[in-house]
């Protein structure tokens, strides 16, 4: 039973491919299309340039996820503060995370990355680097302090009257009881949205930053052609194809360990 | 002077009102068992005794303190006053070692190494000495209470509070949490349990407390209470349970 | 300089002379997207002086001026011609295009010419360095030394990160943005000292965008490879032969020197670059 689904499988994909192989090359503007986007010459000549180029996003992104992951933590932590003193806290952890995830992160970068900059700042103080850096771990961590909240939401009250019982304060609660559970919980979410991050540090390119996604639309006006594209696309593939497979097998672990 | 007590408490959430003018005197080494259906009240007082709740009247005394007062840190009462629940107490990403130094290591800013003995001869006391290593998820629910009760007894409560400890589990190891109970209320301990273990209350407790609707309606010693309830309601709730 | 290209161009037209005249006509009928009607894109927002006030169909400006009189002599009237606007990179995408020609300050390049077509030039645009005052107080000068320790921001889309590399060759890479209005934020916000764009852009900029833009100087027109605006086709669009013969005329006949002395200021005071 199982290896005639396999079979099935295996035939229904061939022929899919082969229909596409085979059919889209009959296309009207197939050998145009061809021409600008699958040419091979253009393909080699452009790609050391873009894999060089992504070393840049590489950068940003390494440096702007640990970053993320704090003040993401911290405006959780913000919007977690119960006690009716701290109100004002809470208020500003809702007025951001409402700001940043209502606002395209394209729009922060432009906002940020020459508007506070044109304050006057001497350089080096104001790299579009930096304001770059900036305008992406203020978006993301509004989505990082929302995956972080859910988790801390979905430990059990009992653990937190619990852990309040032993006199314990309502810092040492959230460290030692509830955070090392929520974060844990929350790992495949984040793992997500790392994946997302590693495609739209490629936005920082929009206020100057050359990276790839910037390199490949130079060459493509360089050569009026669109193949570097298709080779930045791979580049990006290579990194998040096994990224999200990575991701998929976590989170079917983790179901499978809690159930 | 009593250990603990409980003086025209008034607790509401939102527009249910819970706990409508409840008072209670328990005594040093007592042992109280509240008894009544579901939503009397009997979790609620108990989460009001360890400020788990704040009261919206009424007073409190520990030792002729009043520990309601807002000004008062909540956190040393917290630690004279242990408490186990019904469920979900032990934190699963530790071992039931680190679920006991845990507290005793924050509040009394000691190393671990100071503090195991102690935590040792509690495991050995209860006949848990070879689970220290383990997570909680590979303990039996009765094995999982019992370190909750070391937990609670490493912070050296002076009181300690059960909430339906044994309503979770399984009915073969309910009798090893019991012994444990036994065991406390030989020492001395004073201790406050909302239980439906009947048999239990019974034999052991010195005092039991019918709550009906927020209050205390009936209160004495088990042989009154199980042998000649005044009040119909009592009457009626013990003929459903027994 | 001016000069010569003028009579190379009369020559050409010269040459074409007769074919042109039989063209106005007739020659694009049938060609068109639509049956009778010429549609032109430009960008949007299309930006002075090329086209003023974004408003192409008022005429106004160099390159409506040119779209206009060069769909006069393709046969169309000013009512004939119908605008639309693409993006600068929609235009060069290969595929069927929603309009007859674009005009946008597109640079011809052999490249560029694999996916589209281009017509004959209609301008020679000279590139100018633009700077901000403080640039120009800290000693900027325009000469090759000192334009090479600038830090540089240029539009991507466009030639200038090539034209950068040949005739500057910066000591840092450059920053590049979407657009010459995201360089102008980049010069504003004092991330880049300097820009190269075409003469006239430049001037525009300096003397509007920013408040303290200064043309530092300029590389003429020629002495650039290749920075001659043409019309932008489709591939292998008919069409293209027809504005050819119009663009011929229109540099013969002194009409295509009068559009660019009506709107384009000549290149004041600009140094050339040494």
């Amino acid at each position: 039973m199982r290896r005639r689904s396999l079979v099935i499988a295996t035939a229904s994909t061939a022929l899919v491919v082969a229909a596409i192989v085979l059919l889209v090359p009959l296309a009207p503007g197939w050998e145009r299309v061809q021409k600008a986007f699958f040419n091979g010459e253009v393909f080699w000549k452009t790609f050391p340039g873009l894999v060089k180029a992504f070393l840049v996003d590489i950068m940003i992104f390494a440096w702007c996820a640990p970053m993320i992951a704090v003040l993401g933590l911290v405006i959780a932590l913000a919007r977690d503060a119960r006690s009716p003193a701290l109100f004002p806290l809470r208020l500003f952890g809702m007025v951001y995370n409402d700001v940043f995830r209502g606002v395209p992160v394209i729009l922060v970068i432009y906002l940020v990355g020459f508007g506070i900059p044109g304050l006057g700042l001497p350089r080096p103080w104001n790299s579009p680097y930096i304001w770059g850096t900036v305008a992406v771990v203020l978006t993301y961590s509004a989505y990082v302090a929302e995956v972080y909240r859910t988790g801390i939401e979905s430990i059990h009250e009992s653990q937190r009257a619990a852990a309040t019982s032993l006199g314990l304060s309502h810092w040492d609660v959230m460290r030692f009881v509830i955070l090392p559970q929520a974060i844990r919980r929350v790992i495949p979410a984040n793992m997500n949205l790392l994946i997302a991050l590693q495609k739209d540090v490629a936005l920082l390119s929009f206020i100057g930053p050359v990276e790839v996604l910037r390199q490949a639309g130079v060459y493509k006006s360089l050569l009026a052609n669109f193949t570097p594209y298709l080779g930045a696309a791979l580049i990006f593939l290579a990194v998040t194809v096994p990224a999200t497979r990575w991701v998929d097998r976590m989170i079917a672990r983790q179901n499978a360990a809690r159930s | 002077m009593a250990k603990l007590s409980v003086r025209d408490v008034w607790k509401s959430f939102g527009a249910h009102e819970v706990l409508r003018g409840l008072s209670l005197e328990i005594d040093k080494g007592q042992m109280v068992c509240l008894i009544g259906a579901s939503g009397s009240g009997k979790s609620t007082l108990l989460r009001c005794l360890n400020l788990l709740e704040p009261v919206d009247d009424g007073e409190i005394l520990l030792d002729g303190q009043d520990i309601t007062d807002p000004d008062l840190d909540p956190q040393p009462v917290r630690q004279r006053i242990g408490m186990v629940f019904q469920s979900f107490n032990l934190f699963p990403h530790m071992t039931a070692v680190e679920n006991v130094l845990l507290a005793p290591r924050r509040i009394r800013r000691k190393r671990r190494e100071e503090l195991l003995p102690e935590a040792e001869a509690l495991f050995a006391r209860f006949g848990l000495v070879d689970r220290m290593g383990h997570y909680p998820d590979q303990l039996s629910g009765g094995q999982q209470q019992r370190v909750a009760i070391i937990r609670a007894l490493a912070m050296r409560p002076e009181v300690m509070l059960f909430d339906e400890v044994t309503s979770a589990l399984d009915p073969a190891l309910v009798g090893e949490v019991l012994d444990v109970l036994r065991a406390l209320k030989a020492e001395g301990m004073t201790m406050v349990l909302a239980t439906h273990e009947m048999a239990f209350a019974r034999e052991a407790a010195d005092k039991i407390c019918f709550l009906d609707e927020g209050r205390i309606l009936e209160e004495g010693p088990p042989s009154a209470i199980f042998g000649a309830p005044r009040e119909d309601r009592t009457r009626g709730f013990l003929a459903r349970v027994l | 300089m001016r000069l010569a290209q003028f009579t190379l161009s009369a020559a050409m037209a010269l040459a074409l002379g007769a074919n042109a005249a039989m063209a106005q006509n007739d020659c694009a009928a049938g060609k068109t997207l639509k049956e009778g009607v010429l549609t032109i894109a430009t960008g949007n927002p299309a930006y002075f002086p090329w086209v003023i006030d974004n408003d192409p169909a008022s005429g106004k400006g160099f390159e409506a001026a040119v779209a206009y009189e060069v769909a006069k002599r393709m046969g169309f009237a000013a009512e004939k011609v119908e605008w639309t606007s693409t993006t600068f990179d929609q235009a060069i995408q290969p595929g069927p295009k929603e309009f007859d020609f674009n005009l946008q300050q597109y640079s011809i390049t052999p490249e560029r010419d694999q996916t589209i077509d281009f017509s004959e030039p209609y301008y020679n645009a000279a590139q100018a360095v633009l700077v901000r005052k403080p640039t120009v107080d800290a000693g900027a000068k325009p000469e090759l030394a000192s334009l090479k320790a600038l830090k540089w921001g240029l539009a991507a889309g466009t030639t200038a990160p090539a034209l950068i590399a040949s005739l500057v060759g910066p000591e840092s890479d450059p920053l590049l943005y979407e657009d010459t209005a995201d360089v102008s934020e980049a010069l504003k916000a004092g991330q880049i000292d300097a820009t190269l764009m075409d003469l006239p852009s430049a001037l525009y900029t300096a003397a509007v965008v920013l408040d303290d833009g200064v043309v530092l100087g300029q590389f003429p027109a020629g002495e650039t490879p290749a920075d001659s605006f043409g019309l932008v086709f489709e591939e292998g669009n008919a069409l293209k032969d027809c504005a050819n013969a119009a663009l011929a005329e229109m540099k013969a006949d002194g009409a295509l020197a009068a559009i660019e002395a009506e709107w384009l200021a000549e290149a004041t005071g600009a140094p050339v670059v040494k």
